[in-house]
């Protein structure tokens, strides 16, 4: 039961805003967004009790070759079109939690954002601290807790835009949940997806979670400005991820002291004129 | 734990195909999930029995088969077999490698049962 408006809705993901606390709209696989003004009014799922006639009692073999996530990527490939059409530059940041994802995009945005317009959607299984840092820096966010689940997903991301005042030529920051198993295999619509590592993990993290990083186009480096007090090889640690992934666009950066953000501030910005 | 919501997109995927056909029951679902796809398949088992409760697909025996994965050499063009995504070639140590199979993450058939009069 939601703990919010006591609704049934159980365990799906559930859109937040930053200072709004009675806002809240359940991720609901129906066209119908549920928010809490209708508590106790229940979907039934239309029972058709249709039975057609067929022979007593066979099996039949049906051939299907259906993807999996079929589903999920038809979704995200429309997330895709919408982003193409109003020419939003959609990332998708992905990394264990504590990385510095947050601290990153509070970083570049209000340099980015002189420019060009920016939206974000954060992605956690509870609360809305992420984007309330957000929300302090003016910028339209949304806050997708995910609840019980450990990704988010194209269905989640879709009813996030429609929430969020988009513009288009703009850069929309998707923060997925920190995890860097599950969140790989979901497409959302992103146009890249960005990993982020820390040099407090260790220089073998492309190895232990090589799917990930087969994912991803880009890999940033963070808290390089530790590296003096940990044993990180960031040679190799660059040499393992180039292994699982030879088309990696590598960026080596501190967000606290701001080393090695230009390049990447210089490479959004190129991105953004020209994807 | 992302396989139980592969599960359920398994589950949902599966009984609207049955229904469709007109089916009583799921009685088995044939997969074909690639050793490079991401998914446990012993975890996904575990998924799916309690994402089938109460579904077309409840009593459904899950079948997987798991492809090897194969790499193919983007150097030389060789193709080999491949446990990870950071393969080297055997024969000419690039690591340039394409994965070629083992990613595949298919529902391939369901087998329904159908009811007379």
């Amino acid at each position: 039961m939601c703990d919010t408006c006591g609704c049934s809705a159980d365990g799906g993901a559930v859109l937040r805003k930053p200072g709004e606390s009675d806002y809240h709209v359940h991720v609901t696989p129906d066209t119908e967004e549920h928010t809490h003004h209708h508590a106790g009014e229940e979907h039934h799922d239309h029972d058709h009790g249709h039975q057609h006639h067929h022979h007593e009692g066979t099996s039949r073999k049906i051939m299907l070759e259906q993807d999996v996530l079929q589903k999920n990527n038809l979704l995200a490939e429309r997330n895709r079109g919408y982003f193409e059409a109003r020419n939003i530059l959609a990332l998708n940041f992905l990394s264990s939690p504590g990385s510095g994802k947050t601290s990153l995009l509070e970083k570049f945005i209000p340099l980015l954002q002189q420019r060009f317009p920016v939206a974000v959607i954060e992605g956690d299984q509870q609360t809305t601290n992420d984007a309330d840092r957000i929300h302090a820096l003016g910028v339209p966010v949304i806050q997708i807790n995910t609840g019980s689940g450990c990704h988010l997903d194209a269905l989640m991301v879709n009813r996030a835009v429609k929430e969020l005042d988009m513009q288009d030529n703009s850069l929309l920051c998707i923060e997925n949940v920190g995890n860097l198993v599950c969140p790989a295999l979901f497409d959302l619509g992103e146009a890249l997806k960005v990993v982020i590592i820390s040099v407090t993990e260790g220089d073998d993290k492309p190895l232990k979670y090589p799917t990930m990083f087969h994912e991803a186009d880009l890999c940033m480096l963070n808290k390089i400005d530790l590296l003096p007090y940990v044993e990180f090889d960031v040679a190799k640690c660059r040499k393992n991820a180039m292994r699982v992934n030879h088309h990696l666009e590598w960026f080596e950066v501190s967000v606290k002291t701001g080393e090695g953000l230009d390049a990447w501030q210089e490479w959004l910005e190129k991105r953004l004129l020209h994807h | 734990m992302h396989e139980m919501s592969i599960a359920m997109s398994i589950v949902e995927a599966v009984v609207a195909n049955a229904q469709k056909e007109g089916a009583v029951r799921i009685s088995g679902i044939d997969l074909l999930i690639g050793k490079l796809a991401g998914i446990e398949p012993e975890s996904l088992k575990f998924c799916f029995s309690s994402a089938s409760k109460g579904t077309l697909a409840e009593d459904a025996v899950l079948a997987i088969d798991e492809p090897e994965g194969i790499g193919e050499c983007g150097e030389c063009g060789m193709r080999f077999p491949v446990t990870f995504y950071y393969a080297e070639c055997p024969e000419c140590r690039s690591l340039r490698i394409k994965i070629v199979s083992g990613e595949e993450f298919l529902i391939q058939s369901i087998t329904i049962e159908e009811e007379g009069e």
